[in-house]
Parts: structure tokens; C-alpha cells; sequence
């Protein structure tokens, strides 16, 4: 393979410059890093603030939700004329709600967690020195920090942030006269969007190329772990995807800006008719919807890939089904690409379509349903060490159940047509894809932390954490299902103009508080991080006896990874309590040669001469016995 | 050891009740200094006086949780001095497996009983059986999916926690290796495609019996009535004797034409403007729908009826309700109640009330009810369009209008 003697020049290049990098300046080594672990700690802490950014919002607008009534002066301080007389502005309303389903959704679970994990474990999992294009992926961060602070800036506009739902459909969107948020915030919204769909596309092409040609001697597809494999089709879908949105969102650029009629047709405002004629605003629909639906399994594949490896590690068992797993991740990433319509049963799309999408969307939940009982039978008989990440895993696939199960409600387009843009698809999405997702990263951020940092976090902070986490989230989305069902729509600045929504104001005050319990339980994971990644207590080299080759890497975390030459890889990664092995775990660089007491003839099934080997071991092994 | 624990919680005692009184102390300074501004002082004072209150109650709240940070560390520090006497006496540190697994095992209880709770004290409070014919085959729909997929959320939870607790880890153990079975996967991905299937059938024939726009040979023709959406109300127009709408466009519209119906079509002449949307018990009602500037969306839930208002794209919802306000008053027990139509697509800073009050009523009410309701045309719109003057003079006014678009 050429790539490989690139590598090898690489690591030549390393042993002979070795001490050049300790001439990194400070802008070299942390601000321009071209380090793919320094990248992923970039966009994790990046990522990180974003989260609790959007939480603090979130707060802000439940706060509204559970007080309609009541005034808070300290708003008025805080948010000016965005809450006069301490009562939210119903347009600001919208827009804390836009930008916290942007933040989270995209800047996030889409940036936080693919740009993190895909950064650090591709290049360590599958024995590379680095990414296939270290600049373009110091690109990428920035792209996306970038994007960042123009979504962030827009709170800083007269008109404030955007306001149209962070699906944005035009017209609404279209028009800046038709709400404070389609003004200045929504050019805003558009442009930092372009530029965060560019930063995804350079990290996509990234992760991909690394995955297809930087793997290590020994390592081939098959024996690549699940996180791998998940960061590898998450990134195909990426590219596949993103590209659509950014066509959708150059399109409504014109029609804001330039007269042009894409989304635009039949449009009176004010009482005035509008010149706009021919446009439709279902394509924009979808177009969005074409990315918007590979966007949730984009957010919800990496979690399930690390919550594989960790579920795996810590029940110190195989995972179960690791061919059906890697099957079922290819059936999501294909099927996810014919589903969209399932978002727009009810806008007026023809309904034959509707219907096709239906038997689509019920397709989908099948690899999904197959997962969840892999996960299930991987914990079967295992022997589980919770660590904070392992309870995170947990709590993932808890989640996963029981928002997934509700995904068959929305996905059948008759039931969809009470159920649409209700808290119930509030429910059904913030635990399928947002507490799913964000568990996820939370278990990839306790599990790989000494890789980023050298350093443990803290087990009982983090256990406190787990704890008030799961807890609150159940309690924040279970009961938001009785009001979806109650038909109470999304996105309601108030609900003191429905008599009949008022016995909902006791549950709305209930969420409320769970909320801000969640949200105070998230200071812990944030002391934690911050004080471990300089007072934590010091990590081993295999803080979790794991097989994968990250953890052969020296704790210093060097640039390029490995001092010497890469670790060849002759296993797959799940060898946990092989049974004739002293020890309950076999790192994927062992050979087979040194561990004949625990080799199985299943082993070697493309590798005739490892079996007739192994043949002639166990034979030599039961004559042996004979003779005593 | 127990000494030491005395004194760490004292600490944390005599520091919470100081807290405690400093926090209430500046909120009644708060309250003072507010009562003090409402007894008349001067506006300045007031807002003088009110600024410090800004911060007090936040701050009360900070100064609670700093509280609450430091009882954990406290505990977290006992747990450890615990944990490290054990040790030093020579007996097994905390097994913190062992507790975790409880916990979980604890949660899954509780979590199962409170499931349970919301099903039935949260579940009472949703929607009344559906009052349309379609909905009726919804609402069994619903139950169905209902009853599968709750049975898969009690199982897969319950084994979930239960291997948690159950395998939970020990030193003294191994885990099975057991990295794969095919016949196990084979049935698990076959059932649930197998339940998926029915389903999607039963699904895709409800709706396409909904969507299906066809009236059936032999049936009367519906009711049709127009909704028009707009920021942020719904315009209402029914049939007139002819019981054919006329034709709108978007470009007629005016402060007295509100949805721009066209004059040129005969059937717009007899149409009448509602404010309620009345509809009579057991008809089949076509509700036209239409946006003005941007999407909103027709949503009655009591009837399992909604469709998306979407500009330049005219959609219909076909609906036949079966139960009158009445029955539903007197079915809930609520003299108030009402049946509603309101916007469930962001639509801008009123979307949160745009609603229409639905009545579904005997169809001798209808009848009375539909023949007090205005025309469309009124003498000012009359005015406006020069209907004393000769057709063919208004057909060339619109000529003119159209050449100047």
C-alpha cells in the first residue's frame, strides 16, 4: 500500500526531528495546532461552551414557560429590551428557542461530538501519526469556531437572533419583514451556517480519507473497532448531506436578498401583495429535510459507536453481534438518505409520497431495533465495572429505547397528523437524539479523557453527575409526551390564551425545575473537567484495560502518537475475558502466537495456515494430557 | 472518626443557617425597599431603590447553591474518611459496583412505578376520544401502537437494569465470552420487522383512506369551507346557495377584499364571512386551506385533523365530525368547553394565539345559523370594485391590474 510507506517516512521524519516540536510556540501548539488531539480538544472545549450556552437559554425560555405571568426584573438587566419590564419578548421567545436547536444540534451534538471523537480516536484507533490533511483539518476548527461567534454575535443585533424555528422555513424566513428574527439574525444564522457546513465538509473528507488509507499494518476493515466504524459513516452521510443544505440555504440567500422566488409565491404582507410568483416553499422543506434527517442519525451514530466501545470495555465482554452492529450502522446510513419526507406528512405534500416515506421510516427503526438488543445482550452474563462512562453508556441506551419507541408513533403518517410539531415530537426527539446523544459524548468525554488530558477525572463527581443527568431528563421530557398528546403544539410562547392548556401550567412549572436541577448538575461536570485537566490524579497508560490501540500510546501524548514505530494490529478489538487468557482483556497488538492457550479455531477464518497451527497446538495440548 | 463527622456537619449546619438568614435578610430588605417606593416616593427613588432588589433574589439563589456545592464536598469528604477507616481496620473498602448496581436497580423501580403514575394521572389529562369518523380509526391505531410499544418500553427496561444489577462487576468473576450468535440476531431483527410490517399496512391504508380526496360514488357532496391563514388570524368563508366557493387570488387583496376573492367567478357572489367556524354533526366537511404571507397550520386535535397553510400552495383536509359541542360539554363535564382551531407552524410573535372557536352543531342549527351570516361582498367592497358601474368596465379595470403586475 503506497500510504503506508508515506508513514513510514513520516515516522522516519519524526525520529530524526524529534525535539523540533518542543519549539512549538504558543500559537502553534494550541490556537493553530495541526495536532489532531489538540484539534479535538479545540472543538470539544469549543463544543463544550456552546452546550452550556444553549442550556443557559433553554433555561431562559423554560423560566417563561413555567411563569407567563410573572415579571423578572433581573431579565430586563440581563436581556434589555429583549424582555421589557422583566417579560420576554414573544419574538425573542423564538429566537432563544431557534438558537438553542441550532447550537445544540449543529454546533454541538454535529461539531462537539463528531469533531472531538472523529479527531482523536480515528488517527489513534486505527494506528495513523495524524489525519490525511493535518491543515485542513486546523481548517475545519476554525471554519466552525468562526461559524460559532457569528451565530453567538447575533444576539448583539437591534433586531436580535434568528427567530424562525432553527428548521428556518421560508417564507417565514424569507421575509425579513414577517418577524423581528428574519431580519439581520437570519442573514446571520445563514452565513455562519455556510461556514459551519464548510468546516463539517473539511472534517468529513478528513475522517474519511484517514479511515480508507491510514490504517495501520494488520488493521483492515473488519477489525476496526465500532467507533471507528461509526465515525466513518457518519462522515459519508456528512458529505452526502451537508452539501444540500447549503444549496438550500444559498437559494433563500437570493430570495432575501436578491428578488429572486425559489420558496416565494402567493405572498400578501401587511395587506400588500407581494411580487413574488412561482416559488415554492415545500422545496425548501426539502431540501432541508434531505440533510435534516441524516443530520439526527449524524448526531446519534458517533454515540452509539462510543457507547459500543465503552459497553463493550467496561462489561469486559465482546460486544455482541459486532457483524450485525457494523450491518445495521450501513442499513441506518443508506436508509436515512430516503426518509426525509417523514418530517412533512402534514405541509401539504402529496400525500402518495407521504406514504411512501412511512414504509421507509418504519424500515429505519429495524437496524435501530437491532442495536439496542446487541447492547442488551453484550451486558448479558458480562462482568460491568461502572465507571462514569459506562453509567453514561447506560443511560444512552435507556434513552434510546424509550424515545426510539416513540419514533413509530411519528414515523406512521396517519398518527403523525395529530402528533406533528407537539410535544410530543419534543419528547420523542430531545431523548432520541439530544439526551441519547449528549450522553454519549459525556461517556466518550469520562472514557478518553486521560487520552486527551493524562489525567482521571473525578469518579464520585462524575457518579453525582450520572445521576441528577438521567434523573433529570426523564423528568424534563416523560410528561412532555401527555401534552403532546393533549395536542399542546411546540414553540408556544405562552399558554395562557388556551383555557383548556392551563391545567398544563403545574407540569410546565414540574419541567421547569427538573430542568434547572439538570442544568445546576452540570457545574459538577464542568468543575470536574476543568479541575482534572490540571489537578486530576495522573493516568496510567490503560486506565481501563482496553484492547484498542489508543491505549498503547505513551500518556505524554506526542505528536504523532507512537515514539517508534506504529504497533502492528492482529486481532479485533473485543477479546474482553477470553476464556483460557490469565487476563480478562488481549490488546489488539498481541499476536495470536502468544495467547495459544485462549485461541479459537474461530480465529482463523480467512487464515488457513493460523488454523492448521492452531490444530497442531491443541492436538499437541490433548496428546500432552494423554500422556499424563 | 464519628467525632469528626460531628463536627463536619455542625460546620455545615451553622454555616447553611447563616446563609439562610443573610439570604432572607436582603430579601426583606428587598420587600421594604419596594414597599417603601410603592408608598408613594418620588418615580427616581423608586427605580433607585429598585435596582439593587434586581440582584438580591439571584443572588439569594447563588448563595443557596454555593451552599448546596459545599454540602456536597462535605459529603463527598466524609464518604472518603469512611471509606479509608474502613480500610485502615482492615476490612473491604466500599464497593462502589455493589451501590451503583442498587441504584440502578432502585431506578428502574421507581422509574417503572412512575411510568406507571404518568400513564395514568398524566394520561387522563390528553385528548377526549376523537369526534370525526376518521379519527375514530386513528384513536384505534393509536391504542394498538400503544399497547406494542409499551410492552417493548417495560421489557427492554427492565432487562436493561436488570443484567445492570445482576452483572454487575466482581473481582471474583469472569464475563462470558460470547461475542455472537446468528440465530438470535436473525430473530431479533425479524420480529421486529415483522410487527414494523403490520404496522405500516394497517398505517398506510388508514391514511391513504384519509389523504383519498375522491367522493365515493353515491355520497353527498361536502361542505366545502375556506380557511385562510395570515399573522395572526384565520379568515373564514362559506358557500353561499350555489354551495361553490368562489375563486381568490392572492393579488385581489385589499382592506375590504381580506382574501381576495374573485368577482369575475359567479359563484363568489353569494359567499358569506364567518367568525366561528360552525360546522354540522355527521357531514362530510371539506375545509379549504390557504396562506397569505407564511406557513401556518390548520390544527383542530379534537377532530385528528391538521394540514399545513402553506402560501401559493391551496391544500384541503376532508373531515366528517360525529359528536356536536354539546355532547362534548356535557362527555367532559365542562360547560365551557369549546372545540378549537389553532396555528401549530411558527409563524411569527402571535403564534401563540391564533385560534378560531369550532362548533359543531345539529344541522337545523346550521341551517339557521348559516342564514344570519354576512355576505362577503359588502357595499364598501361593492364601492370599491365600481359595481354600479358596467361588467365590462370592472373586467377592464382588472386588465389593467393584471398588466400592471
Amino acid at each position: 500500500m503506497s500510504t503506508l510507506s508515506v508513514q513510514d517516512h513520516h515516522g522516519v521524519h519524526h525520529d530524526e526531528h524529534g525535539h523540533e516540536h518542543h519549539h512549538d510556540t504558543f500559537l502553534t501548539k494550541y490556537i493553530f495546532s495541526q495536532d489532531h488531539k489538540m484539534i479535538a480538544k479545540q472543538f470539544l472545549i469549543t463544543g463544550i461552551l456552546m452546550a452550556v450556552i444553549a442550556m443557559i437559554l433553554s433555561i431562559l425560555f423554560r423560566i417563561q414557560l413555567a411563569y407567563p405571568d410573572k415579571a423578572f426584573p433581573l431579565m430586563e438587566t440581563l436581556l434589555g429590551r429583549f424582555a421589557p419590564e422583566g417579560r420576554m419578548d414573544p419574538n425573542f421567545y423564538l429566537s432563544l428557542v431557534t438558537i438553542h436547536g441550532t447550537i445544540m444540534v449543529f454546533f454541538v451534538l454535529t461539531a462537539g461530538l463528531s469533531g472531538t471523537f472523529s479527531n482523536l480516536l480515528i488517527p489513534l484507533q486505527i494506528g495513523a501519526r495524524d489525519m490525511a490533511s493535518p491543515f485542513m483539518n486546523m481548517l475545519s476548527y476554525w471554519l466552525f469556531f468562526t461559524a460559532s461567534v457569528i451565530m453567538l454575535g447575533s444576539f448583539f443585533i437591534e433586531k436580535g437572533p434568528a427567530g424562525p424555528g432553527w428548521t428556518i422555513y421560508p417564507p417565514l424566513s424569507a421575509l425579513p419583514k414577517a418577524m423581528p428574527g428574519s431580519d439581520m439574525g437570519m442573514t446571520f444564522w445563514l452565513v455562519s451556517m455556510v461556514l459551519f457546513v464548510a468546516s463539517s465538509l473539511m472534517g468529513g473528507i478528513n475522517y474519511v480519507s484517514t479511515v480508507l488509507n491510514m490504517r495501520t499494518k494488520g488493521m483492515d476493515l473488519w477489525k476496526m473497532p465500532l467507533t471507528i466504524w461509526a465515525f466513518f459513516l457518519t462522515a459519508i452521510l456528512g458529505i452526502l448531506a451537508f452539501p444540500v443544505l447549503v444549496a438550500g440555504v444559498v437559494l433563500l440567500i437570493f430570495d432575501r436578498s436578491v428578488g429572486t422566488s425559489f420558496y416565494l409565491s402567493d405572498i400578501v404582507l401587511g395587506g400588500v401583495p407581494q411580487p413574488f410568483e412561482g416559488g415554492s416553499p415545500i422545496l425548501f422543506q426539502h431540501l432541508f429535510w434531505f440533510l435534516g434527517h441524516p443530520e439526527v442519525y449524524i448526531v446519534i451514530m458517533p454515540a452509539l459507536g462510543i457507547s459500543s466501545e465503552i459497553i463493550a470495555t467496561n462489561s469486559r465482554k465482546p460486544i455482541f453481534g459486532y457483524h450485525a452492529m457494523v450491518y445495521s450502522l450501513v442499513g441506518i446510513t443508506v436508509l436515512s438518505f430516503i426518509v426525509w419526507g417523514h418530517h412533512m406528512f402534514v405541509t401539504g405534500m402529496n400525500p402518495f409520497l407521504g406514504g411512501v416515506f412511512m414504509i421507509t421510516t418504519l424500515i429505519i427503526a429495524v437496524p435501530s431495533a437491532v442495536k439496542t438488543f446487541n447492547y442488551l445482550a453484550t451486558l448479558w452474563r458480562g462482568n460491568i465495572r461502572f465507571t462514569p462512562a459506562m453509567m453514561f453508556a447506560i443511560g444512552l441506551v435507556s434513552f434510546f429505547i424509550s424515545g426510539g419507541l416513540t419514533g413509530i408513533y411519528l414515523g406512521n403518517a396517519a398518527l403523525d397528523i395529530n402528533l406533528h410539531d407537539t410535544y410530543f415530537v419534543v419528547a420523542h426527539f430531545h431523548l432520541v437524539m439530544g439526551s441519547a446523544a449528549i450522553f454519549g459524548m459525556l461517556a466518550g468525554v469520562y472514557h478518553w479523557f486521560p487520552k486527551m488530558f493524562g489525567r482521571l477525572m473525578d469518579e464520585k463527581l462524575g457518579y453525582l453527575h450520572f445521576w441528577i443527568t438521567f434523573i433529570g431528563a426523564y423528568l424534563v421530557f416523560f410528561p412532555m409526551h401527555f401534552m403532546g398528546l393533549d395536542g399542546v403544539p411546540r414553540r408556544y410562547y405562552a399558554f395562557t390564551e388556551f383555557e383548556s392548556f392551563e391545567r398544563w401550567l403545574s407540569v410546565n412549572t414540574f419541567i421547569t425545575w427538573a430542568a434547572i436541577m439538570a442544568a445546576v448538575a452540570q457545574v459538577a461536570f464542568l468543575f470536574n473537567f476543568f479541575y482534572s485537566i490540571f489537578f486530576g490524579k495522573k493516568a496510567p497508560q490503560n486506565p481501563w484495560n482496553s484492547n484498542t490501540l489508543e491505549w498503547t500510546t505513551p500518556v505524554e501524548r506526542i505528536h504523532g502518537n507512537w515514539p517508534g514505530e506504529i504497533p502492528t494490529v492482529y486481532r479485533w478489538p473485543y477479546d474482553y475475558s477470553k476464556p483460557g487468557h490469565d487476563e480478562d482483556f488481549i490488546p489488539q497488538t498481541v499476536p495470536y502466537s502468544e495467547t495459544m492457550s485462549s485461541n479459537l479455531p474461530h480465529d482463523f477464518e480467512n487464515n488457513p495456515i493460523g488454523l492448521e497451527e492452531h490444530n497442531k497446538w491443541t492436538n499437541t495440548q490433548r496428546s500432552n494430557e494423554e500422556v499424563k | 472518626m464519628a467525632f469528626k463527622k460531628l463536627i463536619n456537619s455542625k460546620k455545615l449546619l451553622s454555616l447553611f443557617a447563616m446563609l439562610t438568614l443573610f439570604g432572607t435578610q436582603v430579601l426583606m430588605a428587598q420587600v421594604e425597599s419596594t414597599t417603601k417606593a410603592a408608598e408613594g416616593a418620588p418615580a427616581a427613588a423608586a427605580n433607585a431603590a429598585d435596582k439593587p432588589s434586581v440582584w438580591a433574589g439571584p443572588l439569594y439563589y447563588v448563595l443557596l447553591f454555593l451552599v448546596v456545592c459545599f454540602a456536597v464536598a462535605i459529603v463527598g469528604k466524609i464518604l472518603r474518611v469512611y471509606d479509608l477507616t474502613k480500610q485502615i481496620q482492615g476490612k473491604k473498602p466500599m464497593n462502589w459496583n455493589n451501590i451503583t448496581g442498587i441504584l440502578f436497580l432502585l431506578f428502574l423501580i421507581l422509574g417503572l412505578y412512575g411510568s406507571y403514575w404518568s400513564f395514568t394521572t398524566q394520561g387522563a389529562m390528553i385528548l377526549p376520544s376523537a369526534a370525526s369518523v376518521h379519527g375514530e380509526s386513528l384513536d384505534t391505531m393509536f391504542y394498538v401502537t400503544f399497547g406494542i410499544t409499551v410492552t417493548v418500553f417495560i421489557i427492554t427496561q427492565i432487562l436493561l437494569f436488570g443484567f445492570v444489577f445482576q452483572y454487575r462487576g466482581s473481582d471474583k468473576r469472569k464475563a462470558t465470552y460470547y461475542p455472537h450468535n446468528n440465530a438470535i440476531e436473525a430473530a431479533w431483527t425479524i420480529a421486529p420487522a415483522i410487527v414494523l410490517t403490520v404496522l405500516v399496512v394497517f398505517g398506510f391504508t388508514t391514511w391513504r383512506k384519509i389523504t383519498n380526496h375522491v367522493d365515493a360514488e353515491g355520497e353527498k357532496a361536502s361542505i366545502d369551507i375556506e380557511v385562510v391563514g395570515h399573522q395572526f388570524a384565520w379568515e373564514l368563508r362559506y358557500p353561499g346557495k350555489d354551495q361553490k366557493l368562489g375563486k381568490i387570488n392572492y393579488k385581489l387583496v385589499s382592506g375590504t377584499n381580506k382574501v381576495g376573492v374573485n368577482f369575475k367567478d359567479p359563484h363568489s357572489m353569494d359567499d358569506l364571512v364567518a367568525d366561528t367556524l360552525v360546522i354540522p354533526v355527521n357531514k362530510s366537511i371539506r375545509l379549504n386551506i390557504q396562506a397569505q404571507d407564511v406557513i401556518h397550520s390548520v390544527y383542530m386535535p379534537h377532530f385528528r385533523v391538521q394540514l399545513n397553510a402553506v402560501p401559493g400552495l391551496p391544500t384541503f383536509f376532508k373531515f366528517t365530525p360525529t359528536v356536536t359541542t354539546r355532547q362534548m360539554k356535557a362527555k367532559e363535564d365542562n360547560a365551557k368547553f369549546e372545540y378549537l382551531l389553532y396555528c401549530n407552524k411558527i409563524c411569527g410573535g402571535g403564534h401563540y394565539n391564533m385560534q378560531k372557536v369550532v362548533r359543531v352543531v345539529t344541522e337545523a342549527e346550521y341551517q339557521a345559523w348559516l342564514a344570519q351570516q354576512k355576505p362577503y361582498l359588502t357595499d364598501a367592497l361593492k364601492k370599491e370594485l365600481k359595481f354600479a358601474e358596467t361588467e365590462q368596465k370592472e373586467e377592464k379595470s382588472e386588465n389593467r391590474l393584471a398588466l400592471n403586475n
